[in-house]
């Protein structure tokens, strides 16, 4: 009977404890919740159960490896495709081509609690997804039924091509050209900052077919092997690097114009469009990540010792956690009513999704790196987690949208709506 | 074997994920505030050799059951989006589900697998909050059919059940009769994730709510919990120098 006592007793340790079936490491932490930041706090029934098939995921299948990944940069294919077995290849695509057909909210959900596994895949396959969902949503019959299936499946991966050398955050002055010949557009230029450029097959560009600025741009979509298309060096970065960066040359790059998505100058408005879902999943994954670390940081200050007491009995980093606690939940709450605002297509839906991408980011990052310096000594080291949630999600600051960027955005509206006002108050007067 | 029914009983149980379990102040039981829920690993287990069972074409129908107050139904849903067919509620709440014991339970499975013309049972060992491993043997017992226990394989071969159990001297091989009841140990398989569409789908499934008056049964608890108490804190161990010192020490303590 004691073999059986101790068996079950292992067994009871192991389910307890993130229901991994394998005994635990040293390194695999638990990822309790604690009451008052639980994400699954108002939702519905069926949107609980997405989440914790997403969290049982990124609990036994990308969190024990999350450091691996990061460390040897690994591409982690086999897992993803898993992910996308379960309906995460194209979470908002429409089933009709393989997708799940679910909500933005749903979509954000899901990233949120992928994310406190590895936020690098995460964000990965947050791209890919925006990737499916612009050919599903602005791609003809012929386009969607080639292309959605494979990438829903994950059989292929996709690569989202917009920013080059000379544009960023002025997206819309892009160079890559496409000149029509034919039944084929050429391109030539090249692509930069491109995440799984290289390893990836199918390539959703937008390039120049028209004049200068945003009525010239189309959307192109470009598979791996058609020649012309190269690719630049793997990029070394901080962070994401369970994905490979690569700059994407075109060099009289023939493309068939059924490939289009679209018609010629619709290009920059399908861009416009994919950036305010790709900002509520860039949010959502800083959230994913900032949970972790606040969770960590808590477990943390429950062990560590200094003159004679836990640490988690100091008030000022009481008063930390319950700050750090605070703003997760806010940033929570600002990204998911965005994605309520997206999916009903309400008119602040572009302005709710920057200012919910530009608080969570920023939010998000003070956290993890809070979380960090809660650790002391020991958060500097790699075989802590919170420095690679902390190293991940510092981009979110950059990519997307860069922050100051948008906050120059919002002057620009403000101080015209400062200046509205106050001629509409003079006139009354 | 031409199954009717396949019954399944998903257990909803503390799963404490907190960092500390705490016993209450007034020693009455552990504290389950703010605790989540989710479904007993045993019995995630079960739910997904029913379904395999179902896939295999072996069986016909997979019913998910659960006993308790209203949370119970997200535990059948969760069976639901493994692939269980339909579910039902049977519903305990308040005090009578705080003195819900394996008895109890078994008492109502057995009243459902007559009403639902069942062939077999499959339930998890034990729920890992109580590890009381009892209410499939006394479900077997109050049904009068053999039972197979902390099973590690199942197979069906014809009417018969084929089945390999892990006990303390090793792996026991046995052939049951149907109909009986299996319960599942830990490495009989690992359950699937739910998928995203599977998941949907569950919503249109049925799940039936019954009482256990309805059933004919009575779920008074024969049993009273006096205290629960946290384990004695552990003591410091003692170094000797010799081993006559150390047979003084035991024979001192009393354990020789």
């Amino acid at each position: 009977m004691a073999a059986v006592g101790a068996l079950s007793r292992i067994a009871r340790l192991g389910s307890r404890i993130c229901k991994n079936r394998v005994t635990l490491s040293g390194n695999s932490q638990r990822r309790g919740i604690a009451a008052c930041i639980d994400p699954s706090h108002g939702l519905t029934d069926e949107q609980k159960e997405f989440q914790k098939v997403a969290f049982d995921f990124a609990a036994n299948e990308m969190a024990p490896h999350m450091a691996e990944w990061d460390q040897k940069e690994i591409f982690p294919v086999e897992t993803m495709r898993k992910a996308a077995q379960l309906g995460f290849g194209g979470i908002y695509v429409q089933p009709d081509v393989g997708g799940s057909g679910l909500s933005r909210l749903d979509t954000s959900i899901i990233f949120e609690a992928l994310s406190t596994g590895c936020v690098s895949t995460t964000a990965y396959i947050s791209i890919h997804n925006m990737c499916a969902w612009m050919i599903d949503s602005y791609g003809n019959k012929e386009q969607r039924e080639k292309f959605c299936p494979d990438l829903c499946s994950m059989e292929k991966f996709a690569s989202y091509c917009l920013t080059e050398p000379g544009s960023g955050s002025d997206a819309a002055s892009l160079l890559t050209s496409a000149q029509r010949k034919g039944d084929h557009y050429v391109l030539n230029g090249s692509k930069a900052f491109i995440s799984g450029g290289g390893d990836t097959d199918v390539y959703v560009v937008m390039c120049r077919t028209g004049g200068k600025g945003p009525k010239g741009i189309s959307c192109l979509v470009v598979e791996k092997g058609t020649p012309g298309l190269s690719f630049g060096k793997k990029e070394k970065k901080v962070g994401w690097n369970s994905q490979p960066t690569r700059a994407v040359i075109f060099e009289d790059c023939a493309v068939p114009v059924a490939n289009r998505l679209g018609e010629e100058g619709q290009g920059f408005n399908f861009a416009m469009k994919g950036l305010n879902g790709g900002r509520i999943n860039i949010a959502s994954c800083s959230l994913g990540a900032a949970h972790a670390s606040v969770q960590l940081a808590r477990d943390h200050l429950l062990v560590r010792k200094q003159f004679g007491e836990t640490l988690s009995n100091n008030q000022f980093l009481q008063f930390k956690l319950a700050e750090m606690a605070t703003k997760l939940v806010a940033s929570r709450l600002l990204i998911r009513e965005a994605a309520q605002a997206l999916q009903e297509d309400r008119p602040d839906a572009v302005a709710i999704c920057s200012m919910a991408k530009l608080f969570a980011t920023d939010e998000c990052f003070n956290i993890c790196n809070q979380a960090l310096q809660m650790h002391g000594g020991y958060g500097y080291l790699k075989d802590y987690a919170v420095q690679q949630f902390v190293r991940d999600i510092r981009v979110h600051q950059i990519l997307e949208g860069e922050v100051f960027s948008l906050s120059l955005a919002f002057l620009f509206v403000f101080c015209h709506i400062l200046v509205w006002l106050l001629w509409f108050h003079v006139r009354q007067l | 074997l031409s199954c009717k029914v396949l019954s399944s009983v998903v257990t909803p149980c503390y799963c404490f994920v907190s960092p500390q379990i705490r016993v209450k102040p007034d020693n009455t039981g552990v504290v389950t505030d703010g605790v989540k829920h989710s479904m007993n690993p045993f019995c995630e287990i079960a739910v997904e050799e029913a379904v395999k069972l179902k896939e295999k074409k072996l069986i016909k129908e997979v019913v998910a059951v659960s006993c308790g107050p209203q949370q119970s139904q997200e535990t059948i849903r969760t069976a639901l989006a493994m692939g269980a067919d339909r579910g039902i509620h049977v519903d305990v709440s308040g005090k009578d589900y705080e003195n819900l014991g394996p008895l109890q339970v078994s008492k109502i499975l057995a009243a459902l697998a007559k009403q639902e013309d069942a062939q077999l049972i499959l339930l998890g060992k034990q729920a890992i909050d109580d590890d009381c491993n009892q209410t499939g043997q006394m479900t077997a017992a109050l049904l009068d059919w053999p039972q197979g226990t902390f099973a590690s394989e199942v197979s069906l071969e014809g009417d018969k059940i084929n089945l390999v159990r892990e006990i303390d001297g090793g792996l026991e091989h046995i052939k049951i009769n149907t109909p009986a009841v299996i319960t599942a140990d830990l490495r009989l398989n690992t359950p699937r994730y739910a998928t995203l569409p599977n998941i949907m789908k569950a919503k249109k499934k049925k799940i039936v709510t019954v009482k256990p008056a309805d059933l004919g049964v009575d779920v008074t608890s024969r049993l009273e919990v006096l205290k629960v108490e946290e384990p004695p804190q552990r003591q410091a161990g003692m170094k000797v120098e010799t081993v006559e010192d150390l047979v003084v020490k035991l024979k001192e303590a009393g354990r020789v």
